[in-house]
């Protein structure tokens, strides 16, 4: 049972810290219609993350709730990839950090659509549609980047330089993977094959021989996390129990 | 300093496909599009709006981020809107005025059955 609810809780931890990165764009996108189409993008993260956080809670039990889990859990509880929590950079980091997750999660929702727990089975279908549509307005992002004025092409590659190392965990089974035969690995042949592809049209070139950075499935995070967590707790940590 | 200047479709000078135009520039060039929604099947398409963006494909979906959120609706068309003609305001006397006194064009005088919707 614990590892069902530790692996419910990675699902959910990923879903937030997205969520909670790109909702910083609120008010700052690079035009009007795309600052509203990544913050669309968050709330479905947030909404994913919910439904996921409030099956955690029913099989924790004992008084513990979906805010509970987001808002009270230090950094060391939080099981979130690396890659959801590196910061916003520019518009092209941003968007490459999410072409480079919804792809990840659109094989990953695929698979957790049949998976035997039934709950988390409805929401990854339900979550889908959504990051069906994330996958397809990230993927042009980085072809219009990648293929389109020299400054555009730097900048999309530098933020692959810089996010490239945080791949590799996604396909790297965690303990509670493990225990319920989630085979994360077999997920990586279609992501790369997906991930070719949209770098082929945009002029963009797998990374090669990089040293991947593991350990947010396990608690073990980067630098940025714990300040993301203060900013996100802070209301909750502050006046506990308040209510909007 | 320059003014905000509104054209008016129609007269939008080639190298500037957008409504109005500020001094500054808004932190794109990209051209407006004209949004038409269709809220539910075997209803027709209504003008939703105007937005910016780089390409159709762009325009589409911004038009779903923009227009569609709140399940308004279930088919999207956008045009340029420099593709689109329209009268010109000085002129709207020998266009429309005429049409004033002429109520008998109105369906007014007819009972409708309860059953007919959508007139």
């Amino acid at each position: 049972m614990s590892s069902k609810i530790n692996y419910t809780l990675h699902l959910a931890d990923n879903a937030l810290i997205l969520g909670q990165r790109n909702s910083a764009w609120c008010g700052h996108g690079p035009v009007l219609e795309q600052d509203i189409a990544i913050t669309n993008i968050s709330l479905d993260l947030i909404g994913q993350a919910r439904s996921l956080y409030q099956y955690a809670a029913e099989l924790t039990g004992g008084g513990t709730t979906e805010d509970s889990l987001a808002y009270l859990r230090t950094e060391r509880e939080f099981s979130n990839c690396l890659l959801v929590e590196q910061p916003n950079g520019d518009w092209a980091q941003t968007l490459l950090r999410q072409f480079l997750f919804s792809s990840y999660q659109f094989y990953l929702y695929q698979y957790l659509q049949c998976y035997s727990d039934t709950r988390i089975a409805a929401i990854a279908e339900k979550s889908l549609k959504e990051v069906s549509y994330h996958l397809r307005w990230s993927s042009e992002w980085v072809i219009r980047l990648g293929d389109g004025t020299e400054e555009s092409h730097r900048r999309i590659a530098s933020a692959l330089d810089e996010l490239w190392r945080y791949t590799g965990e996604l396909f790297l089974p965690a303990g509670y993977e493990k225990d319920l035969a989630i085979d994360v690995a077999a997920l990586e042949y279609d992501w790369s094959k997906k991930i070719k592809n949209v770098f082929a049209e945009a002029n963009l070139t797998v990374p090669g021989n990089v040293f991947m950075q593991t350990g947010g499935k396990s608690g073990m995070h980067s630098e940025y996390l714990g300040h993301l967590l203060t900013e996100l707790q802070y209301m909750q940590r502050t006046f506990p129990g308040c209510e909007w | 300093m320059q003014f905000i200047r509104k054209y008016f479709y129609g007269d939008i000078p080639e190298d500037k496909s957008g409504a109005a135009t500020t001094g500054k520039s808004s932190g794109h060039d990209w051209p407006l599009w004209e949004v038409f929604i269709r809220s539910k099947n075997g209803l027709e398409h209504k003008h939703a709006g105007s937005l910016h963006a780089a390409d159709a494909q762009m325009a589409i979906e911004n038009a779903r981020d923009v227009y569609t959120r709140r399940m308004e609706g279930v088919s999207i068309w956008v045009v340029e809107s420099k593709y689109i003609t329209a009268t010109n305001p000085e002129e709207a006397g020998e266009l429309y005025d005429p049409a004033v006194d002429k109520i008998y064009r109105h369906p007014t005088f007819y009972n409708l059955p309860d059953e007919v919707n959508h007139m």
